[in-house]
């Protein structure tokens, strides 16, 4: 028993050393070969960090297209989703809430329109994307908002669809409201 | 489109596991491999740690190896999560020690490879914490179900012999020669796909409206690859493979889906290439694959559906449900996840199992209630094994014969091992249910002065049961509302994980050590014949009735009330 016990103790350490430290360490000097992926993908503008291409932040304003709701107000420092069950009545009221204010910020569009993407919240609380629908419903209120051209956000947003091999198409919203403001 | 990518994904982890099986079945029986130049260092490990791998041991002495070794794990664990505000290096985000209940669960998530989870991993764990105790625990409790199986197939291949191998030869091995390669070559796709794999701390930045946020990160990529690898399923970040530095694109969602279910099913094609016999581990497989099916199907149909409540606020979803769910993913691949995490004691989520539709819960609940579809690596096969001693004996009362395994006689020893080891999971399942709902009843304002459940209703009785599903499953998924860092559940599911680890790998390893030295009896023409689709049929029906029936009653009062409260 004693001697079991010895030898599990060491086995233990050996282990420990290597896949607790060697292993991740290995993962890590691989990781160099993509030095930007390795840190988050940062996205960076005179020489700040404005955010990371895969994490998504909160947009509200109306000459920005948004993105999806966030059970944890895009906070990319505590993540996650509203887990809220299908039948929970303050969450139906929560969604009714969205789609009642998507309709004042976008005079036109009935509610059957709206894309169910935009009124729910995404499991991380920081999902970067929407579906293209969920832009394209968005460009007539960005274009008036900014004075531009309809048919210009409309090719901008067409541009920005990303169709993903083996996922949804989707549209990286962080990247596409950069674009925007470059646009002017 | 995306139900083209699931069927793809599901038949290209077929394939891989086929090679896979027959790989691991040579790395249990100590066969040559393309890895040989590995062997230096276990000889090493071995030499070090004292331990003469070649030494046979009887199931008392392997038995006796595994739990002492797991107990020395658990210390390890508590005592760095007990200590995290003391942490040296690895902790840029000063992260504190856990409350010693939390810290309790924590460990005996880790260790049975359940990874349950009732913190936060950006917010509750430092990533020394992460790699030198999480990411070792995943891949030891791996190697740890996987060497229970190694014993066991020895067990049955063994003409009559005491011994059953060496148990720390196939920890050591398992997760050097299984676990660790394919880790590293998950990693590697995660990292070309912007997973990322950095010591650096939380990045504090402004974004382009003018918010102040922290956006949390740390070494992920390693993490993620051997927690959907090993069954584990702990997550970097609390929401897991939602979290989309967890799991950035299609690629990376393909990849870790397989890689899921990839170890369990090459076990299967294993034991065909162990035992010599292929149309057995190929008649196992159809068993499984029809069971995960069976769930996989409606579950996809009904996320596809969309929550009919929001139908009638007048949203037309063609989309299909989308709370919890990420719009790169969609209900499909989403759906596909989380039945296969499920069937498997994975317990990773690429969305939330909370908000799925209410039918979509029971499905989730009923992968983990039979816990035999495919099941978590090494321990899924244990289980199905449990069936199959269940099936033989119920075929053989039906023709009035002794009944046989693999050649061996079944005698009422064992089959009183297998039918225990069969009801503990219901029973720690209900009889945990009943104990929370018992609470929550009897507690005056439950709402305000218990505040588990984050949704009222059938719902709320939902989170409840998943929990103790989850834990005695060792899934370690959950339906995340519920509010479960409470000594209470911190304790109740704590003692659920470790009775639902170490009882079911105690049992079969025990019939198995029995069977063992048993005489050879060569196949007759009145031997039941195990690889035909007749015993198929037969296992199967068992498994529904040994063990779905027993949940039907507790599936009725959560998912099943829940949906015909919202179709009226």
């Amino acid at each position: 028993m004693i001697k079991n016990l010895k030898n599990s103790v060491i086995l233990t350490v050996i282990l420990i050393a290597l896949f607790g430290v060697i292993y991740p360490l290995i993962i890590y000097t691989i990781g160099f070969a993509f030095p930007s992926g390795s840190v988050g993908s940062p996205i960076v503008k005179q020489e700040n960090i404005i955010g990371f291409e895969n994490i998504g932040q909160s947009f509200t304003d109306d000459k920005y297209f948004w993105g999806r709701p966030s059970a944890v107000g895009y906070n990319a420092a505590s993540t996650g989703g509203s887990n809220k069950g299908p039948s929970n009545p303050d969450y139906l009221a929560e969604v009714q809430a969205r789609i009642d204010t998507f309709l004042v910020h976008n005079p036109g569009v009935k509610k059957e329109q709206i894309p169910s993407d935009l009124v729910t919240a995404p499991g991380s609380g920081i999902d970067p994307n929407i579906s293209p629908e969920s832009a394209y419903i968005q460009v007539k209120r960005v274009a008036a908002s900014r004075n531009l051209s309809e048919s210009a956000v409309k090719e901008l947003v067409s541009t920005s669809v990303e169709n993903t091999v083996l996922g949804m198409p989707v549209i990286n919203v962080l990247k596409l409201n950069l674009k925007l403001d470059e646009l002017k | 489109m995306d139900i083209l990518y699931s069927a793809l994904i599901i038949l290209v982890t077929i394939v891989l596991a086929i090679p896979l099986g027959r790989y691991i079945s040579k790395v249990f029986k100590g066969e040559k491999t393309f890895l040989d130049f590995l062997a230096p260092l276990e000889k090493f490990i071995f030499r070090v740690s004292g331990i003469d791998p070649n030494a046979e041991m009887d199931w008392k002495q392997n038995l006796r190896a595994l739990l002492t070794i797991n107990l020395v794990w658990f210390i390890w664990i508590m005592f760095v999560l007990l200590t995290q505000t003391w942490h040296p290096f690895w902790n840029p985000d000063n992260v504190l020690s856990m409350e010693p209940t939390q810290a309790f669960n924590t460990a005996v998530s880790f260790v049975t490879n359940t990874n349950l989870q009732h913190y936060s991993g950006e917010t509750g764990a430092s990533y020394l914490t992460q790699l030198l105790a999480l990411v070792f625990l995943q891949f030891v409790s791996a190697g740890t179900g996987i060497a229970a199986l190694a014993l066991l197939f020895r067990g049955l291949a063994n003409k009559s012999s005491k011994n059953l191998g060496n148990f720390y030869y196939h920890l050591v091995r398992a997760c050097t020669r299984i676990l660790m390669p394919l880790a590293i070559v998950l990693s590697i796709i995660l990292l070309m796909n912007q997973t990322p794999m950095t010591f650096k701390g939380a990045e504090t930045i402004v974004t382009l409206q003018g918010d102040t946020v922290n956006v949390a990160r740390g070494p992920v990529a390693a993490m993620v690859a051997i927690k959907q690898l090993g069954t584990n399923g702990g997550g970097f970040f609390g929401p897991n493979s939602t979290h989309p530095f967890e799991n950035p694109n299609g690629i990376t969602n393909a990849a870790e889906t397989s890689a899921i279910i990839l170890i369990p099913i090459a076990m299967v094609f294993a034991l065909g290439y162990f035992l010599n016999r292929k149309k057995l581990a190929w008649m196992i497989m159809a068993v499984m694959t029809a069971g995960y099916l069976m769930l996989l199907i409606p579950t996809i149909v009904q996320e596809t559906g969309g929550n009919p409540m929001i139908t009638q606020m007048g949203i037309t979803q063609p989309q299909g449900s989308m709370e919890g769910k990420e719009a790169r993913f969609g209900p499909v691949l989403s759906a596909l996840w989380s039945i296969s995490t499920t069937v498997t004691s994975n317990g990773s989520v690429n969305s939330m199992h909370d908000s799925f539709t209410a039918l979509s819960g029971a499905f989730q609940m009923m992968g983990m209630q039979l816990n035999a579809f495919y099941g978590g690596v090494g321990v899924g096969f244990i289980n199905m094994f449990i069936f199959m001693i269940i099936a033989v004996f119920i075929s053989g009362l039906m023709v009035g014969r002794t009944p046989e395994f693999l050649g061996k006689k079944i005698e009422i020893r064992e089959v009183k091992i297998a039918v225990l080891v069969a009801l503990l999971h219901p029973l720690l399942i209900l009889g945990g249910t009943a104990l929370a709902s018992h609470t929550w009843m009897i507690a005056e304002n439950p709402g305000e002065t218990l505040k588990w459940l984050n949704n009222p209703g059938f719902h709320g009785f939902s989170e409840m049961l998943y929990e103790f599903t989850s834990s005695a499953a060792n899934n370690g998924s959950g339906f995340e509302g519920l509010g479960d860092n409470t000594p209470f559940w911190n304790i109740s599911t704590g003692l659920v994980m470790l009775l639902s680890r170490y009882i079911p790998i105690i049992g079969p390893i025990m019939i198995a050590g029995f069977l063992s030295s048993k005489k050879f009896i060569p196949e007759s023409s009145g031997t039941l014949k195990l690889d035909s689709p007749m015993f198929g049929i037969m296992l199967f029906a068992v498994i529904m009735i040994v063990g779905a029936l027993l949940f039907i009653p507790a599936l009725v009062l959560g998912p099943v009330s829940e949906y015909l409260t919202i179709v009226r």
